[in-house]
């Protein structure tokens, strides 16, 4: 028999984590340097599914370049397009119905909560629990029900266009919507029984991977992995845009800087989200969908142009630079995730690699959005 | 030592309650399709893959404008035309027609740009949704011959 192999007290080992990985969630590589099961040093390696999205803004014109906007983030579709439409229009001074206007955050809200509600199921199901993501995409089934027979599709809409909308929403959606709104609040119930109030699943989050306010602000981290943080930015209520102000929601906070309350505030924004969706509907004006006076071709005007949303995944930021041609000059996109990703390469440092991977599904990450 | 007790029970507490919840779930009725056996009916404004809409004698409304061609961001439809001669009022009058609407399927992304900026109504999204095949060329469609046999 020979003698167990005797490791040096100093001696580390590469490990590589995807680019297909389950954990990952997306062709996301992540190299580890390990020493035992502790992380020494972590580096994430993007690029697998770069699309040129931003290249392909300046070669197309900006109607042309409508459906890209929902091919970063296939879960949230509708905040990304919803930032691309509010940015020409702001910039070509194109004045959009109220109504449109309703209709938009109202799908953007429903949008937001089949994101968390994926998000949520796959979060848990890296901690090995299987049952809430089923019950999670039943749920978000209705949804994509409900906004597939407005726009026509399920994940990657294009549905708003610069002025309004491709078209109206009919009393099916909205009663479709009115009967979900409930639905959604019994099963949110449901997940804090089930899972929420696990020990196991509070055991595996609770003080797990902390990330101060400070490195938040370091690499620009927005959106719920911020607000578990303890900082209270919201882009719908720090920078207005469309008719959020109109709306009566809060933006959860929590100052614990774990896991556990990056989760908890994705938990508590889906019910924000459909306090804003039953305000919405309760306050739908009549209207026309679309701006009267509109361009045929859009040309914006010389300048720079930027506007933020936010999105699931926090804030999406567009910016524009015109030199008065019909396609932009120069077209950037500040995509949340791409911000919050990197975080985890200093945050994981000295962590167990099963903490490590349910930090990173606390993230949130969307590769396809952080890669563009 | 009392965390210790209290984790335990705490713990088979809320395995009680987690156990539940999901045996609740055994008597709520199947909500999964058991696709290709059974399928649901597509909605009124569900995107397929585009399709020519004929007028009343089965032609199609088209007349070759051209504004889908131009408008389409990734440059899926390849029109074609070509030059007839009809009489209107005892004079002959040069017309164009549709010869060619091949449409590259591979490349759409079902914005529906195309569809909007026909001012002609002569475009419609089809409900068409079983499209596989291990061949590129099965997606490059023939809406004029597609049109065709709908009309026989
Ligand atoms: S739906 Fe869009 S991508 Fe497809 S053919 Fe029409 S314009 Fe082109
Ligand atoms: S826009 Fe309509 S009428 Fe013009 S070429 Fe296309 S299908 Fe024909």
């Amino acid at each position: 028999m020979s003698a167990p192999i005797q490791l040096r007290p100093d001696e580390t080992f590469l490990l590589n984590v995807g680019p297909q990985h389950p954990a990952t969630h997306g062709v996301l590589r992540v190299k580890m340097q390990m020493d035992g099961e502790y992380i020494v040093k972590a580096e994430t390696v993007l690029g697998y599914v770069h699309r040129m999205h931003e290249k392909m803004g300046e070669n197309r014109t900006y109607a042309q370049y409508l459906p890209n906007l929902s091919r970063l983030d296939y879960l949230g579709a509708l905040g990304y397009t919803h930032g691309h439409v509010l940015a020409i229009e702001r910039a070509a001074g194109i004045e959009v119905p109220e109504r449109a206007e309703y209709i938009r955050a109202i799908t953007v809200e429903l949008n937001r909560v089949a994101s968390h509600l994926f998000w949520f199921g796959a979060f848990v199901m890296d901690l090995g629990g299987f049952s809430p993501l089923m019950y999670a995409i039943q749920d978000r089934e209705h949804i994509l029900d409900m906004l597939e027979a407005v726009t026509g599709a399920r994940l990657t809409y294009c549905y708003y266009r610069f002025g309004g909308l491709y078209n109206d929403v009919d009393d099916d959606f909205i009663e479709a919507a009115k009967r979900f709104i409930p639905r959604m609040r019994k099963s949110l119930k449901k997940y804090d029984a089930l899972v929420s109030g696990n020990i196991i699943f509070q055991k595996r989050l609770e003080g797990i991977a902390p990330v101060s306010a400070e490195m938040c602000r370091k690499y620009g981290a927005t959106g719920p992995v911020a607000r578990g943080s303890g900082i209270n930015f919201d882009v719908r209520k720090n920078e207005p845009y469309s008719v959020y102000p109109e709306f009566d929601f809060d933006v959860p906070v929590y100052h614990e800087c774990d896991s556990l309350a990056r989760y908890k505030v994705r938990m508590d924004e889906m019910e924000q989200s459909l306090r804003i969706i039953e305000q919405g509907l309760e306050t739908l004006p009549d209207g026309p969908i679309m701006a009267e006076k509109k361009p045929k071709n859009i040309k914006l005007p010389v300048g720079d142009y930027y506007q933020a949303v936010e999105t699931a995944r926090g804030s999406f930021g567009i910016r524009i630079v015109s030199d008065g041609d019909k396609n932009a000059y120069r077209l950037k996109l500040r995509s949340p995730t791409y911000s919050n990703m990197h975080l985890f390469d200093e945050a994981c440092e000295g962590m167990l690699i099963m903490d490590a991977l349910a930090f990173m599904g606390s993230l949130d990450l969307v590769i396809p959005e952080i890669d563009r | 030592m009392g965390g210790y007790f209290s984790d335990i029970f705490y713990g088979s507490k809320s395995l009680l309650i987690g156990m539940g919840i999901t045996f609740r779930e055994f008597f709520k009725p199947t909500v999964t399709v058991q696709y290709p056996y059974q399928t649901l009916k597509m909605s009124a404004r569900f995107r397929g893959h585009i399709e020519l809409i004929a007028d009343k004698e089965g032609k199609p409304k088209c007349v070759v404008c051209g504004m889908c061609e131009r408008a389409c961001p990734s440059g899926c439809i390849t029109l074609g035309s070509i030059s007839i001669e009809i009489e209107v009022d005892g004079k002959i009058k040069k017309k164009k027609v549709l010869s060619k609407y091949d449409l590259d399927f591979t490349k759409c992304s079902l914005c529906g740009q195309c569809v909007e900026n026909c001012n002609f109504g002569a475009l419609e999204f089809s409900k068409e949704y079983n499209l596989a095949s291990t061949r590129k060329e099965d997606f490059h469609f023939n809406l004029l011959k597609r049109l065709e046999e709908r009309n026989t």
